[in-house]
């Protein structure tokens, strides 16, 4: 007997298996990055005056905008590359992945100008509160996108994309639900430009 | 997947690595029954210092040193270890890993898990972070001295605190793992005809249990990774400005807040609760309906207070923190919530007693855990109630009433009830039965011997003798009244470890010359009585389950038998 609802919905949820596993994992990520974002708020109250606004201004402000702008990009090629699938058409599909990996690598590249720039100036996690969450929030940040990269990675790579001659909806499937997941980090990421580098 | 069962598995396949939820149910079984033992054993060599405070320890007092006295830093250790072991290693695991992993796709009627290589991720982290608290003791700075609560700042300072948040962030990670698993299981995988009031009451306690680890555990991950940064990058989010240890000041930027750690921490901890009591209540409600030979009573407004319960643990976490001044209108808030959720507790529990009523009892093993549950648990509900009142919380707060409090809850609450699930089950898993004279010879002893712990709790607590105290009250003038129980309850202990000596016999012997049995040996309702005992590897049922009737349907009018099988016309 083979595990139901892989592929196809089922008729009564309207949900494939994996649809529902991804959206149930986002909501403990949600939960992950709230828990954060209270301790951010709780900090930011608990924390003398000005001090989060001082060392907020020390940020780079231009690199954080182009990262957004990056990581937004990522998003649509992301979409664009499941779109590719739907349309049966794999080379595209290879494309705008490729794009998204790209993407995400310039991201990490600008984020590693950004933190080297700080430790050359001795700004550390233990400089100030602000400082410490700065470099939680976005560091865990950062190793979701790792992670994402990973996993778009394999289904990158010749290895891991030859599903797509053997069970192309499943396939399909599965650049939707790491679509899902991009999506996500690409977002926390929108809540954490203005919250750390615009306030 | 689950479709490779026709090609032969070799050994480390079928037993070790394998992605069948039965086999993962079962290694999640085995590993946390040692976990909880190992817990226990730590328990004891504190114990004996209680009793017979700075004498050496009997025959592992040569682990401890050379004078074999438990040292006070050795002693905080084995606290600290006993709490997190029992919690995030024994209870959490057998109850939802193991219990979750087995019964829950046969009480569905599905071929597995919905994920099975996740659920088998789930098991191997959870045991890498097992091994990472086990070494922990090891290492030269040795385990985790500041309780499983972990409070900030001394265990920021406190030496091996780093193995404890690394370990923990690995069973984080387990268990959500698991939790996703099981949700989208009874969600997708639920057999035709099987809608959501006709799911046993195990099903509905592990949904329920499954969205609080899910939603509730992360919270904690971002505290530890918070503490852990504080620890390993000298970041101060736990520590305040113009902080002192050990006589100097602490180098550290400050500004960051003690009590930041105990609500992420509670927000985790206080629906944890619940995790630890509603696979329990799960397993006690579907005993108690095959043992009565009758419906459960109330089984609608069981299931809409189990969900209440589940929506509710969220908003009562800070009613462990109103000694920590965080104001007159934040504690009014708190206790209204928490009275509140002490109502669909007492709805389950009510329930369950009226099923009793009126029934003709079979007094199986697993029947008298499930019904010693019901008091039990009664009276660790009602005793937490006046610590849900910030009046009386001040009185009774970090006292041994607490610890008597919860572990009424948890030791004869949930562990008789998971007790029950193995007694109970154990037939479907093996094919035999375990001895019902053992089993009685576990059960009798543990009943008494658990009151002896736990029952003289109360009194030390309420005399004001406070938790965590090395000596056990030795050194402090309002403890003098009380401290002859510290014996007792220690003998009660070690008597309470032979006690278990039977169910492990039980559990070996019968293994192998248990009495056999087909499938359905209770004469149970429930779908996974209609599968082969042990189910068959990989897809569990030999057909597609069909479903056309509740679960519960025992001693109906005019049937021929006193029990009608769920996948029967």
């Amino acid at each position: 007997m083979q595990i139901p609802y892989i592929t196809e919905e089922r008729p009564d949820t309207g949900l494939t298996n994996s649809k529902l596993g991804i959206w149930v994992f986002l909501a403990s990520e949600i939960m992950l990055f709230g828990g954060l974002f209270s301790a951010y708020v709780f900090l930011r109250i608990a924390a003398p005056e000005g001090d989060f606004a001082y060392w907020g201004s020390k940020l780079n402000i231009p690199m954080a905008t182009i990262n957004t702008l990056v990581l937004i990009s990522s998003s649509m090629t992301m979409i664009m590359s499941w779109a590719s699938l739907k349309m049966k058409d794999f080379e595209k599909y290879k494309m705008y992945m490729g794009l998204t990996l790209l993407f995400a690598s310039i991201f990490l590249v600008i984020k590693y100008f950004e933190y080297t720039g700080k430790f050359h100036h001795g700004i550390y996690p233990s400089s100030s509160t602000f400082m410490g969450i700065y470099f939680t929030l976005t560091g865990l940040h950062m190793l979701h996108i790792i992670g994402g990269m990973i996993v778009m990675g394999y289904f990158w790579l010749p290895f891991g994309n030859k599903m797509w001659t053997t069970e192309p909806e499943r396939f399909t499937n599965r650049i939707e639900i790491a679509g899902l997941y991009w999506h996500f980090v690409d977002l926390v990421w929108i809540f954490l430009f203005p919250i750390l580098y615009l306030l | 997947m689950s479709n490779d069962s026709h090609h032969e598995e070799n050994f480390l396949q079928k037993y070790i690595f394998s992605v069948d939820h039965k086999i993962i149910g079962i290694q999640y079984g085995i590993t946390s029954l040692m976990f909880l033992f190992f817990g226990f054993c730590l328990m004891m060599v504190m114990r004996w210092q209680l009793a017979y405070p700075e004498t050496p320890v009997p025959y592992i007092g040569g682990l401890l040193g050379e004078t074999g006295i438990l040292m006070p830093e050795i002693y905080n250790m084995l606290g600290a270890m006993h709490g997190t072991i029992m919690i995030f290693l024994g209870v959490v695991p057998l109850a939802v890993g193991a219990f979750g992993n087995y019964i829950v796709p046969l009480q569905i009627g599905a071929p597995d898990m919905a994920f099975p290589k996740l659920n088998a991720a789930s098991y191997w982290s959870y045991f890498i972070g097992g091994v990472i608290m086990l070494a922990s003791f090891f290492l030269p700075e040795g385990a985790a001295r500041s309780g499983w609560t972990s409070y900030p700042p001394l265990s920021i300072f406190e030496t091996g605190q780093t193995a404890w948040l690394i370990g923990m962030v690995f069973l984080i990670t387990s268990s959500l793992l698991g939790s996703m698993n099981i949700i989208v299981t009874i969600v997708q995988l639920r057999a035709p005809g099987l809608t959501w009031f006709r799911l046993p009451f195990f099903v509905w306690g592990q949904f329920v249990t499954a969205f609080l680890l899910v939603l509730a555990f992360p919270p904690l991950e971002a505290a530890a990774v918070l503490q852990l940064m504080d620890r390993v990058a000298q970041t101060s989010f736990f520590l305040p400005s113009g902080l002192v240890y050990s006589g100097a000041a602490v180098d550290v930027y400050g500004s960051g807040s003690p009590l930041l750690w105990q609500h992420l921490f509670w927000f985790l901890a206080h629906p944890e609760v619940y995790v630890l009591i509603l696979p329990a209540m799960g397993i006690v409600g579907d005993v108690i309906a095959n043992n009565t030979r009758k419906p459960l009573w109330g089984y609608k407004s069981i299931v809409y207070g189990s969900v209440f319960l589940g929506f509710m643990s969220f908003i009562v976490w800070a009613h462990h923190m109103f000694l920590t001044g965080m104001g007159q209108a934040m504690s009014s808030f708190f206790q209204t919530t928490t009275m509140i959720i002490s109502i669909p507790s007492v709805i389950i529990l009510t329930s369950f007693f009226i099923s009793l009523w009126g029934a003709s009892i079979r007094f199986t093993t697993p029947m008298l855990f499930a019904l010693a549950f019901l008091p039990m648990f009664g009276i660790g509900g009602l005793t937490g109630l006046p610590l849900g009142v910030g009046a009386s919380d001040i009185h009774l707060h970090d006292t041994y009433y607490v610890i008597g409090h919860f572990h009424y809850v948890v030791a004869p609450g949930t562990i008789f009830a998971l007790f029950a699930g193995i007694y109970y089950w154990f037939p479907k898993m093996t094919g035999r039965k375990m001895s019902e004279a053992l089993g009685k010879l576990h059960f009798w002893p543990s009943l008494i011997f658990m009151n002896g712990i736990f029952l003289p709790m109360f009194i030390q607590g309420l005399a004001g003798v406070s938790r965590r105290l090395y000596d056990g009250g030795q050194s402090y003038a309002h403890a003098q009244d009380v401290l002859q129980w510290n014996e007792f309850m220690s003998i009660s202990a070690f008597c309470l470890a032979a006690a278990q000596i039977p169910f492990f016999i039980n559990i070996f012997v019968s293994m192998f010359n248990g009495e056999k049995v087909g499938r359905n040996p209770w004469q149970s309702t429930t779908i996974e009585w209609s599968a082969p005992s042990p189910p068959l590897p990989h897809r569990n049922f030999e057909n597609q389950v069909e479903v056309y009737r509740g679960p519960y349907e025992y001693s109906v009018p005019g049937a021929d038998k006193d029990f009608s099988p769920q996948t029967e016309k």
